[in-house]
């Protein structure tokens, strides 16, 4: 981590404001919470407002959101530096973002950040071409598919120096790519196949209903018995 | 109530205390960063960490634990908390530790130093060396305004000065960026802080990073000498010290007067001091074809005695300024009286109010705690933020604490809460009496009624309907409301003293105007203009607007470099004390006017020879002046007269008493740090109006 501060004055824009369809949304969201309380709306809307520029939050929109929920400016600019998901500078159209917490280290993160340096330059630092820049973050919680990144909203996961590499050429190339794991298992299935619920029936709808028929034979069981206690009671 | 036991020893405490008062109220000593009485509790610093047995089986924050939290024993025994376990020294032996792991080792060349909580804690919880080989976090500084010089590596992030701030002052400008590790306290883009009560930032901060800027690098702590005052810079009557070293006052730093400022006091109050030390009097002068030239005390003295020989009382008058004590003015008024002079008076502002009403009449009568049990206030012609910037403080905290409702007639201002705004005309008093208006209701609902009349409401011939209003709002049973709120210390004495005109003596505006009288002394009066015609003799420390217009100066010492009684704004007598002296040949006031007297011949001497002397004379005349840090409860009895009165209100609307807070007397105008502030301030105003 290093200090997080506004993007210098060059790149700041003179000013921002939400689009109609944004303003509307925002709406919805302060009416969520009791009069008074609508700087409870901080953070949705400064996640708004970062999508709607480019993935980075600058001075104004800082300013906007805070006249909007009547706060100081100083407060939404605490909350934009705490947390490290609101950017505060220009990021590239592919935002990555490298987890490189002990899972992922311990599994070639190093290799991928390598990958970054050499492909895309230092961290925080977007490519010529625009398309890139790369942060190192804290652990993003897909420990079992490790290494991973983050690029804009989704997860790639399993990731090699040449799957990695190949990831980056498509997406320059702007080819669809696949989400998820690049190693082609299934969400955090084990590497080595799945070892549980292997049972084909499981998956074929043959053994669907059929607690029902088990239940009713527990019931009627359970009916003779009582019945058959009260006959011999009789006697 | 609920019984604890802290040490060993059983005591009883309010349910809602928390463990830190609990502590206290015990006589356990407990060390502390980031809690203060007077803040939100944060609850960060660790350093208050006690052992407690009927709660969590670790070391508790004390500060952020209530009592009522706490367990008590398996067989029905109060909870004990131990202040002085060895797992207590531990956990503080700990926390210290941390905190010393980026805190630099600069105290040699750090301000606070002497005087730093983190230096005397250090001494009872530190170690002499360090485990940590790493580099320290260094930390960039910023800039929050021409007053507090920041030095934030040495921060210890106790967020003080940013409650303080947002819940004191009003101004929500400091916060912690980059939360975390890398937590910095700014100010938002680093723009300059706009509360006049920001210098108390640098009391507040337990270690160096918010020093005094016109105070850095210029004395230590233990070299000064300390003499415990009072504040002329408004009515308020701030308790302060003094430090001196030598004959020059180094800083002003408040004391703790719950009843009056609390622990506050306003940056003008503080950072006044070097307006101390420039365009000083220093010698008498006496104007000589246009220029002034120095003279001796014995020319001066001469000249002024020629000028005033053989003139009758009606051609003499005197005003008295914003910043003379009581005795000065009781020297002044004795002085004219010798002459049978009836035109004296004490409100230089043109304000009509007058003794003659009563003393309930002018005064704020619920007294400055008296806010503390207000349900609903209503303020005329003042702007508490500017004119008594402590007492807003105070209001603010009522109003923090209740929703305090507040509505206010007078052109429009920033009070730092919430506050209806009547309109700038105080035809709208009318419209209330008659109860029209939601706040009519609200004020006739309240069972304590705060009406706060400023001087801007009082320049007009209306003055006495405004007051009679207001003190018709404000009476309830065992209640007076009436609260006068005056800007110059020297007011309520000097109305106390009747320096006003009497037998149809002209007032301060009068005597200003061209040949109104023949010899005019001004005693430190400064904020009004006097036209030319008078012969002109200006008793003050400063070279400012009274002192351009003087025939004669006779130079006089400033507060700091004088004891004199005043009275505030509540009628409460306080003494200051001389912490130094005056410059050169200057003199204290009443030793001038008393040299003076002498040379004027026969039936002119005042009878006094000594401050003691003076003090006894006056205190036989007006006995309720020596009744030292005393306020005496004024019922409305005393102004029936003015309550029945009734009369129309002006139309047009009110003007601000001042345009600029930092530059509202002679001190004020000498210092370049109020100069600064000032052009800050009005800056600011220029940017809110674009």
């Amino acid at each position: 981590m290093a200090v997080r501060r506004l993007a210098p004055q060059e790149v700041q824009p003179a000013d921002f404001a939400f689009t109609a369809e944004n303003l509307a949304w925002s709406q919805t969201i302060i009416a969520k919470f009791p009069e008074g309380r609508q700087a409870s709306a901080v953070i949705p809307l400064l996640w708004r407002a970062q999508e709607q520029h480019d993935y980075w939050l600058p001075k104004a929109a800082i300013e906007y959101v805070a006249k909007m929920l009547g706060m100081a400016s100083i407060r939404v600019l605490e909350i934009a530096t705490f947390y490290s998901m609101f950017n505060l500078e220009p990021v590239g159209k592919y935002f990555i973002q490298l987890c490189g917490t002990s899972p992922c280290r311990l599994n070639g993160a190093e290799k991928i950040i390598k990958v970054c340096e050499e492909r895309l330059g230092p961290q925080k630092h977007v490519t010529k071409d625009g398309n890139f820049s790369w942060l190192e973050v804290e652990c993003l919680g897909a420990c079992c598919n490790a290494p991973m990144v983050q690029i804009n909203n989704d997860y790639y996961e399993d990731l090699t120096v040449e799957s990695f590499n190949a990831l980056l050429d498509d997406l320059a190339a702007g080819k669809p790519v696949k989400k998820g794991s690049q190693s082609g298992r299934v969400s955090s299935e084990p590497k080595t196949g799945a070892t549980t619920l292997t049972d084909e029936s499981l998956f074929d709808g043959s053994v669907v209903g059929q607690w029902k028929d088990r239940f009713a034979a527990e019931q009627k069981k359970l009916a003779e018995a009582a019945a058959a206690a009260e006959a011999k009671a009789k006697e | 109530m609920a019984k604890i036991i802290i040490d060993g020893n059983e005591i009883e405490v309010p349910a809602e205390y928390t463990l830190l008062q609990a502590c206290e109220q015990a006589g356990a000593e407990v060390p502390r960063f980031c809690y203060h009485e007077r803040l939100s509790v944060a609850g960060n610093c660790r350093m208050c960490l006690v052992e407690v047995k009927g709660g969590p089986p670790k070391p508790t924050a004390s500060c952020a634990m209530a009592v009522k939290d706490l367990r008590p024993g398996p067989n029905g025994e109060p909870p004990v908390v131990l202040t002085n376990s060895p797992m207590v020294k531990k956990a503080r032996e700990g926390v210290m530790e941390f905190l010393l792991i980026n805190h630099p080792l600069d105290c040699p060349i750090c301000d606070q130093g002497g005087e730093c909580d983190l230096q005397d804690q250090a001494m009872a919880f530190g170690i002499d060396n360090t485990r940590y080989a790493e580099n320290k976090r260094a930390v960039e500084d910023k800039y929050i305004g021409a007053l507090v010089k920041t030095t934030m590596t040495r921060c210890i992030q106790c967020t003080r000065c940013v409650r303080f701030t947002t819940e004191v002052a009003g101004v929500t400008e400091l916060g912690a960026i980059g939360r975390g590790e890398d937590m910095e306290i700014t100010s938002y883009l680093e723009q300059a802080m706009t509360s006049e009560l920001q210098g108390n930032v640098i009391d507040l901060c337990p270690v160096g990073a918010l020093t005094s800027k016109p105070y850095e690098f210029t004395a230590r702590a233990w070299e000064l000498t300390k003499t415990e005052s009072v504040d002329v810079m408004d009515a308020v009557g701030s308790a302060i010290r003094v430090d001196t070293r030598g004959r020059e006052v180094m800083r002003i730093l408040p004391r703790l007067n719950e009843d009056v400022n609390e622990e506050w006091i306003s940056d003008k109050s503080r950072f006044i001091w070097d307006g101390l030390k420039t365009q000083r009097l220093d010698r008498p002068y006496v104007r000589h074809q246009g220029k002034l030239k120095p003279v001796s005390w014995s020319e001066a003295f001469m000249t002024v005695a020629a000028h005033v020989k053989g003139k009758k009382g009606s051609q003499i008058g005197g005003i008295i300024g914003d910043l003379a004590s009581v005795e000065e003015a009781y020297a002044f008024k004795s002085l004219l009286e010798t002459f049978g002079s009836h035109n004296l008076d004490c409100r230089q502002d043109g304000s009509m109010i007058d003794p003659a009403w009563g003393r309930a009449s002018y005064l704020f009568n619920a007294g400055i705690t008296g806010i503390d049990h207000a349900d609903a206030v209503l303020i005329i012609g003042a702007n508490p933020r500017k004119e008594a910037a402590v007492l807003n403080a105070r209001l603010r905290k009522r109003w923090r604490q209740t929703g305090l409702p507040v509505a206010r007639i007078g052109a429009p201002a920033d009070l730092t809460y919430t506050c209806t705004d009547l309109g700038a005309s105080l035809s709208v008093l009318a419209d209330i009496e008659a109860g029209k208006g939601d706040f009519a209701a609200v004020l006739q609902a309240a069972k304590h009624p705060l009406v706060i009349v400023g001087h801007a409401a009082l320049k007009g011939s209306d003055a006495k309907a405004v007051l009679a209003a207001a003190a018709r709002l404000s009476q309830r049973e065992g209640w007076n409301g009436l609260a006068v709120l005056h800007h110059a210390a020297s007011r309520v004495g000097a109305l106390d003293l009747h320096c006003v005109p009497s037998q149809g003596g002209l007032d301060a505006r009068a005597m200003s105007k061209a040949n109104a009288v023949d010899v005019l002394f001004l005693l430190g009066a400064d904020e009004i203009d006097v036209d030319l015609g008078a012969f002109v003799v200006y008793i003050g420390s400063h070279g400012d607007r009274g002192a351009h217009r003087a025939d004669v100066i006779l130079p006089a010492a400033a507060y700091t470099e004088k004891s004199g009684l005043y009275v505030n704004t509540e009628g409460r007598v306080q003494r200051g004390y001389r912490a130094s002296f005056p410059p050169g040949d200057a003199r204290e006031d009443w030793a001038i006017l008393r040299a003076l007297s002498e040379q004027l011949g026969t039936g002119h001497q005042l009878p006094f020879n000594s401050l003691n002397e003076l003090r006894a004379f006056l205190f036989k005349d007006y006995p309720a002046l020596a009744e030292l840090d005393q306020v005496h409860a004024h019922s409305a009895a005393g102004i029936d007269a003015l309550i029945a009165h009734k009369g129309a209100f002006a139309a047009q609307p009110l003007e601000p008493l001042f345009a600029d807070f930092y530059m509202t007397n002679p001190i004020a105008r000498a210092s370049a740090i109020m100069a600064e502030c000032s052009a800050l301030a009005s800056g600011h105003v220029a940017m809110a109006a674009e």
